[in-house]
């Protein structure tokens, strides 16, 4: 047995991984700066009324009774464990394996379907579980992607994109560049250009991911774009993914075109094959902190896969029985959708109309819990630095936390994403006013 | 289930995957030489024999080998299928994923005759199969044939039932613990056990990704209760993560580098081969132990593991130990991880210690010391080098709810696995269900007490029983394992002859147990079993199906 070396003698501190040490989690931007800075110094309606209005996290609060009434008084079954009780319980506590509940897919599958109004139908064995949207995409990337090979996602893009789909992945992000001039739609050009920069660059293009409806802009892809960029994927012989996370968010159903309505019409296996959904409780139930997300794929091989690699992600068996009663309750689903859908399309009316009165102007939008305001006409400079130096001023001045286009990769400057629906409507209220006044001042000089 | 892919073989997953993906590259650069050669050559007489035969017959020899390997892999799908969905698309077997790539590059050269594309794709395919990633096929092919999967789908398809399906399959050879009874505590707190009696606005917002401090702190005290209070944790170095295996990883992921390795001592746990490796590119170097040794690690052939392993150019990162250990159950002396520890610094590198039974050690020879104490005296700078998993899933019974902590005593391990838990994040009411559970100083006494004493019981009896029939098993002090000698039962002393008996145990004996080949034992013949989930009625069920596997051998011995 060695004799134990009294001292370290070796002055080396040990090293980390280069995952561990770079920072392609992306999580230096301003994006998450704001969070930080309304950590530590949040509104509160009456403690904290000069405090930050954090209107950089999009998180909806705006149904939370509904789920309340439902899950505290006419869920018996899934607010307790049922008639077995404590062995129910164990039963559910002991379950790990990685299909998940059935009786939770199925209300899953359910649940989107009827978010979609029955234009499409989602086979309850498709259906991965993850702990989030977040580790879904991660997945993903990981499955349809190899290190250095890239995905090509529509600019705009939500920030968290840089971490899920790039860090541990290897996998780089190509932007597809859209800009005002036509709503910020992805065009075939666009679409052409990004993927012939990877190729010049010696790039592996393996998939296009966008996120209908989408964040931050607010607004539904139209169907005849998801057509185009279905026949895009099939040409390249690529993967197409569709991050459908706010699809339950869309102002009026009738807006909104899945490309699951796209597939559902299509026999070939070739083409169904390559795409793939993500989808999550987080925005359009309001549970974010639940942690239930979920990939559904046309493709057995990456079903199969997903469901092993979800080993490390999956969701909490009680968290699956809690929701599977809810979900699976039609009339509950279909109540709650409609409401839902109800108090954000007034939201959106009520930030737009307010910004107007102040002179700001909002892409046309018809989604999500966002809107997406542009603000270039304040621009000292027209660059990302005179964007950025704007945004610190509303955050220092007008202590409102939104989220800067450059964060979300935008190549058009001046554009902010505005949350609208994590807050009472008298926050936002105050937040508007807060707006008001600022605009003021800056037209007396 | 929690599935872990360990391969059958001890041969390393990265090796057939490397195979899959150079092959394919391979093949299409040949392809891509002869094919013009041989319009080349065609006009020519002379030369015509000496090359258009030799790309004729390479041709051919492609096409025979691409149709053997889909026949290879229509039998697995085929399996595969059955125990999957009714899946909407009938005609979906696994495509070739090498021919898939090869499709790929095909079509991207120009003048290649689209006929000869024809012939590789798979008929149904107008434009070939979208492939999918490296990752992919490194799961379906290692996968589906390993004992440890196959034993998994036999226990779901014929689960033993004392009532209602005594003959079915036991299964021994996954570490549940129904040992411990919250039965109680759910019955006292029907709400809590639910959702903390919480309204769903406490509960439904983002957290911080890394856990609720109250978890966090209600986390420490178990553990320090495990360690019978011989160590303190300090909850601002938990990191909070849905499962061990996400622990592993992301431990993998921040302390190496794609292509670096981890010294891991076996036998070890079968579920190293997919958290370690499978994402990361990390790779694992098996350092084995003997059974002469009680299988215990000898720092000479971990030293001489290291310096082979540097000798090749392959850069260790750290060293992997599991305390209790799995699948031995043995605890490590304090000499044995100061040892440890003297390793790592002289050579500079990480040590994770898997400490996920330290609440289940249910022997009295030996005590459980946690890297945390050895450390405790340590400078930072060798502080730094320790990292400790835990998880609430084997000490609770709780697998399901998901919830393993990492503890590391490194900033910028901390800071990275922070944000490294956002992809895999405990779900907010089972935190707020593990703090009602846990909070309580002295109900936590209670449940490792009671944990301790039923599995100390089942041990006992276990092994006792094993004993009868001439099987006798490795002193387990921790977790929920005997390791068993059964070499006396082999018919051949080879990995070979450990898995004919394995088959005996699971369609003769019908129960599960993991062949030591899958926790990468160098020597054949020893057997893990899981003994939390049996109760003290099971037992003797389980010895008389042993004891006909017993006689089965002998007589044809």
């Amino acid at each position: 047995m060695m004799e134990r070396s009294s001292n370290n003698n070796n002055n080396n501190v040990v090293e980390l991984s280069r995952v561990a040490v770079s920072d392609t989690h992306g999580e230096d931007s301003p994006y998450f700066a704001g969070w930080k800075a309304y950590d530590e110094n949040p509104y509160d309606e009456s403690h904290n009324p000069s405090g930050v209005i954090q209107m950089g996290l999009a998180e909806n609060q705006v149904s939370f009774d509904l789920l309340e009434t439902y899950l505290e008084k006419k869920n018996p079954e899934g607010s307790m464990w049922g008639s077995k009780g404590a062995p129910g319980f164990r039963e559910n506590a002991l379950f790990q394996d990685y299909h998940g509940l059935k009786t939770f897919r199925q209300a899953m599958a359910s649940f989107m379907e009827q978010i979609r109004g029955g234009k499409a139908r989602f086979d309850p064995d498709r259906i991965v579980l993850t702990a989030g949207a977040t580790a879904a995409n991660e997945l993903l990337t990981f499955i349809l992607a190899d290190p250095n090979d890239a995905l090509l996602v529509p600019t705009p893009y939500y920030p968290g994109f840089d971490r899920d789909l790039r860090w541990r992945t290897g996998v780089k992000i190509v932007p597809i560049h859209c800009d005002s001039s036509n709503h910020f739609q992805i065009t075939p050009e666009a679409l052409e250009s990004a993927y012939q920069t990877a190729r010049d660059a010696n790039i592996r293009v393996r998939g296009v991911l966008i996120t209908n409806p989408s964040n931050p802009l607010g607004a539904t892809v139209q169907k005849k774009v998801l057509e185009y960029l279905l026949d895009f994927c099939v040409r390249k012989n690529i993967h197409l993914v569709s991050d459908e996370i706010y699809s339950g968010s869309v102002f009026h159903a009738s807006e909104f075109t899945s490309v699951a309505e796209i597939v559902e019409n299509i026999d070939d296996v070739s083409v169904k094959e390559r795409v793939h959904i993500v989808y999550s409780l987080s925005k359009d139930l309001g549970l974010p902190g639940f942690r239930v997300g979920t990939i559904y794929s046309y493709n057995d091989n990456v079903v199969r896969t997903a469901r092993r690699m979800s080993s490390f992600t999956l969701v909490s068996s009680q968290t699956q029985h809690m929701l599977a009663s809810m979900l699976s309750d039609e009339e509950f689903t279909d109540k709650y959708i409609r409401i839902n859908r109800e108090r954000l399309r007034r939201r959106y009316e009520i930030i737009v109309e307010g910004l107007k009165k102040a002179g700001i102007e909002c892409l046309k939008g018809n989604a999500g819990l966002f809107c997406w305001m542009n603000l270039g006409f304040l621009l000292e400079k027209k660059t990302k630095d005179g964007e950025l130096q704007l945004w610190d001023v509303i955050l220092k001045e007008l202590k409102l936390n939104i989220s800067p286009g450059t964060s979300c990769h935008c190549s058009e400057v001046g554009w902010f994403r505005v949350c609208f629906a994590n807050m009472s409507e008298n926050t936002l209220e105050i937040a508007l006013k807060r707006i008001h006044e600022f605009m003021d001042r800056r037209r007396r000089f | 289930m929690t599935r872990t892919e360990p391969n059958r073989s001890r041969s390393s997953n990265s090796d057939s995957d490397k195979n899959s993906g150079n092959g394919g590259g391979g093949r299409t650069t040949a392809m891509r030489v002869i094919v013009p050669l041989q319009g080349v050559v065609q006009g020519r007489g002379g030369l015509f024999l000496g090359s258009v035969i030799p790309c004729a017959f390479f041709y051919f020899l492609q096409f025979y080998l691409k149709r053997n390997r889909k026949n290879d892999e229509s039998d697995n799908s085929g399996e595969q299928n059955s125990s999957a969905s009714s899946s909407s698309s009938p005609n979906s077997g696994l495509p070739d994923p090498t021919r898939s790539q090869s499709a790929g590059h095909l079509t991207e050269l120009t003048g290649l005759p689209r006929s000869l594309s024809r012939i590789l794709l798979s008929p149904r395919n107008s434009g070939g199969a979208v492939s999918v990633s490296g990752r992919v096929n490194c799961v379906l092919k290692g996968g589906d044939s390993s004992p440890y999967y196959v034993g998994q789908k036999r226990v779901e398809e014929d689960p033993y039932d004392e009532l209602g399906n005594p003959d079915g399959v036991i299964q021994l050879g996954l570490a549940q613990n129904n040992k411990l009874s919250l039965d109680d505590w759910v019955l006292e707190n029907p709400k809590e056990a639910i959702s903390d009696g919480l309204s769903i606005s406490g509960i439904a917002s983002y957290e911080p990704s890394d856990g609720l401090l109250e978890l966090k702190m209600a986390v420490a005290g178990f553990m320090s209760e495990a360690t019978k209070n011989s160590v303190s944790f300090d909850p601002s170095q938990l990191v909070l993560t849905s499962g061990a295996s996400s622990a592993i990883e992301i431990l993998s992921f921040c302390l190496a580098d794609s292509g670096n390795a981890f010294l891991v001592p076996t036998p070890c746990s079968p579920g190293y081969d997919r958290d370690v490796k499978w994402r990361t590119g990390v790779d694992i170097i098996h350092v084995p132990c003997r059974s002469a040794d009680n299988f215990n690690m000898s720092m000479v052939v971990l030293d001489r593991a290291f310096y082979q392993a540097k000798k090749r150019g392959v850069r260790i990162r750290g060293i992997i130990i599991s305390n209790p250990s799995n699948p031995m159950g043995s605890l490590l002396s304090r000499e044995n991880l100061y040892a440890l520890l003297d390793f790592a610094r002289e050579r500079n590198i990480h040590i994770i210690s898997n400490e996920i039974f330290a609440g289940s050690v249910h022997g009295e020879e030996g005590e459980f010391v946690s890297m945390a104490e050895i450390v405790d005296t340590e400078e930072n700078i060798d502080r730094e080098r320790v990292h400790i998993v835990y998880d609430l899933s084997k000490d609770l019974s709780f697998p399901g709810l998901r919830s393993a902590a990492i503890y590391s005593f490194n900033e910028s391990v901390l800071s990275a696995s922070r944000k490294l838990t956002t992809l895999s994040p405990v779900s907010s009411p089972t935190q707020h269900l593990l703090i009602s559970a846990i909070s309580n100083p002295k109900n936590v006494q209670r449940l490792v007490k009671t944990n301790r004493q039923r599995l100390q019981s089942i041990y006992t009896e276990l092994v006792k029983g094993l004993k009868e029939l001439g099987i006798e098993c490795t002193r387990s002090n921790g977790g929920f394992y005997c390791w068993a000698d059964m070499r006396g039962l082999i018919s051949s002393y080879s990995e070979k002859g450990e898995i004919e008996l394995w088959n005996k145990l699971l369609n003769i004996g019908k129960i599960n147990v993991i062949p030591g080949s899958c926790c990468h034992c160098i020597e054949p013949g020893w057997f893990r079993i899981c003994f939390s989930n049996l109760s003290e009625r099971d037992v003797p069920v389980v010895m008389n199906r042993i004891r006909k596997v017993c006689e089965t051998c002998k007589s044809q011995n």
